[in-house]
């Protein structure tokens, strides 16, 4: 077997930097006024949670073509830190977000430096029966409190100013950490880091015959996803009040994984509309039970055998073609 | 001799023979696995829910039309490798010159939906299916009870494993699938139809899910959640093992079930993540796995 190149489709020319940053501004307007539009602001944090997720999965298999399915370890491991440190520990939520985040990082290196030992499929599966280790840790580690979760999690004064008992300002708070991190990845995809990133998917032998050290690269990139994964799993407890089993199991893994695949692998803004995508069908699904499997297992087989480069992958080709 | 190792003989035992089970099981499904993913270079994360669709097409014969479970034992592998062969035909056969991760993506997709569906009719609880007349009862080793229908779970699946081996190692059709592993265009060049090959080596898996499903059906409960913890249970297994030999497959699968069952005995709180852990100490010390060839 060859090694695996990355998991991405013949995308179209990247977009323009003045495109890309129009496209940012335009969404963080919008997202700023949703909550007045009638856009319940909860749904807007679930989503904004899970789009962060997605993107910093996407930083993983969209820019360095390494498939993990594994990463709802990251998600739960940030939110069950971040929730014991608020609830028990009584700590601010600005500290308490640090020490998940922070959590999910140290993870990310262990697991990180296990998985990279193999490469592709092998990959995909190590990291799945790794999460699936730590899920069995946080079933039988008491703090946990198993089935129930951790719950009512304080939301506490953000730098003790911040009311987030307010759903508002939980909001913004929310939507400002989303898009720190949005445009951090995006300065991360184009520093000369995400270039070899790239040559690394793209051929990594030539990669190392160039003298790039590969393995630390992608170990990088993998501590990287961990981290922001971390960000949205200590941001999600705090918003929920709640840090549960649900977040570490492989289905949430898969989630992820169906996010980015819907919304577009390697693209910016494809893991943001896929998780809103799917987050509004379960939200608008919630009543019917095992359906939503069906319908989550359905998307994903069309996605494979007919819109490989998501959402906004054919966007961006239909928008290249129709200029060329 | 009622202690060894401060345990007692009856217990000790009894786990070994759970782990023995449990590892029959691991090694017909990463067999499976290793067929197919030695002529697809597809992982089949369906493979849980195919096991589970044996396991089911049993219990259905037996409640719906009283076939009994000697017929379910070819029939169910049948009916289910059959719809391992549409799949292949319709859907991952358009996959092949992509990267092999989108029949992972896909063959997952599969997995939600057929467990979602099966969810949807039977619920999340199991059915239990009744043993077979001439399974019950137990014969008297002296030092333990061996349940006879947990007997025949291993002699059985040892029977499948090294017959799958016997075929691909040792027959002129399994010279073929070996040879098609490798270079599949030059086999082709022989005159010998490959895709037909690989579609029939997809069924033939995916039916070998279906007859490790049937043999669990009266063991553990039929439902639709059976195979999905087991199947990444199985990808360790795989990981441990390394895909690239038949018996490799079968001696880590029987290995690691054992493994699991003595920790059950000695330290229960680890039995759930062990086989996760010496996973991870395989991959310290060699990467590509117990019997894998780094390549």
């Amino acid at each position: 077997m060859a090694t695996a190149p990355a998991a991405q489709p013949p995308s179209a020319r990247a977009p323009r930097r003045s495109t890309i940053l129009v496209a940012t501004a335009v969404m963080a307007a919008a997202l700023a006024v949703a909550p007045f539009l009638g856009v319940y602001p909860v749904f807007l944090m679930k989503a904004l949670c899970f789009a962060l997720f997605a993107c910093a999965f996407n930083l993983l298999i969209g820019f360095g073509g390494l498939l993990s399915f594994g990463h709802a370890m990251f998600l739960g491991t940030a939110g069950y830190v971040c929730a014991h440190a608020a609830k028990e520990w009584g700590w601010p939520p600005e500290a308490a977000i640090l020490a998940g985040t922070a959590a999910s990082t140290l993870l990310g290196m262990v697991t990180g430096a296990l998985a990279i030992r193999r490469q592709g499929i092998y990959f995909a599966m190590i990291t799945l029966a790794l999460a699936q280790m730590i899920f069995f840790f946080y079933l039988q580690a008491p703090f946990t409190h198993g089935e129930d979760g951790i719950q009512s999690v304080p939301r506490g004064r953000m730098f003790g100013v911040l009311d987030l008992s307010n759903t508002l300002v939980m909001y913004y708070v929310v939507l400002a950490i989303f898009l720190a991190a949005f445009l951090f990845i995006y300065r991360v995809v184009h520093s000369p880091f995400g270039q070899v990133l790239k040559a690394i998917r793209e051929n990594e032998p030539r990669a190392i015959s160039l003298g790039y050290d590969a393995e630390r690269y992608k170990l990088l990139a993998f501590v990287l996803s961990a981290a922001l994964s971390g960000l949205a799993g200590a941001t999600k407890a705090i918003v929920f009040q709640l840090a549960s089993l649900t977040d570490v199991h492989w289905t949430m893994s898969g989630e992820v994984v169906l996010m980015t695949l819907l919304g577009g692998m390697g693209t910016i803004f494809g893991p943001v509309v896929g998780a809103f995508a799917i987050v509004g069908l379960e939200s608008y699904l919630a009543g019917f039970g095992q359906w939503v499997t069906v319908i989550t297992g359905v998307i994903f087989v069309v996605c494979v055998l007919a819109f490989r480069r998501g959402i906004v992958g054919e966007i961006g080709a239909w928008w290249a073609n129709r200029k060329a | 001799m009622t202690e060894l190792f401060g345990i007692p003989v009856q217990a000790l035992f009894g786990q070994l023979l759970i782990g023995l089970i449990n590892g029959a099981f691991y090694a017909m499904l990463s067999l499976g696995l290793a067929v197919i993913f030695g002529l697809l270079n597809i992982i089949n994360f369906t493979h849980g829910a195919q096991y589970m669709m044996g396991a089911f097409c049993a219990w259905f014969l037996l409640e719906r039309w009283g076939v009994g479970y000697w017929w379910s034992l070819l029939l169910a592998p049948l009916l289910v490798g059959v719809t391992g062969v549409v799949v292949e035909r319709t859907m991952l056969s358009r996959l092949y010159k992509l990267d092999h991760l989108y029949g992972l993506l896909l063959t997952f997709g599969l997995a939600l939906v057929v467990q979602g569906l099966f969810t949807n009719y039977y619920g999340s609880s199991g059915q239990p299916y009744r043993l077979p007349e001439e399974f019950i009862g137990s014969f008297n080793l002296g030092f333990m009870f061996l349940p006879k229908y947990r007997a025949w779970v291993i002699v059985a699946s040892l029977i499948v494993c090294l017959g799958t081996w016997f075929v691909i190692e040792r027959t002129k059709l399994g010279a073929y699938l070996r040879a098609a592993t490798e270079n599949p265009a030059l086999v082709q060049a022989f005159g010998i139809n490959v895709p037909r090959m690989i579609t029939l080596t997809y069924g033939f898996g995916v039916g070998l899910a279906a007859l490790a499903g049937v043999m669990a059906a009266p063991i553990y409960q039929v439902s639709p959640q059976m195979g999905a913890n087991l199947i990444i249970v199985v990808f360790a297994v795989v990981v441990i093992g390394g895909m690239g030999s038949i018996l490799g497959a079968i001696l880590t699968g029987f290995g690691l079930g054992i493994v699991e069952g003595l920790t059950k005995v000695f330290y229960p709180e680890a039995s759930n993540t062990v086989i996760f852990v010496i996973m991870v100490l395989v991959l310290l010390v060699k990467p590509a796995g117990l019997f894998g060839k780094e390549r």
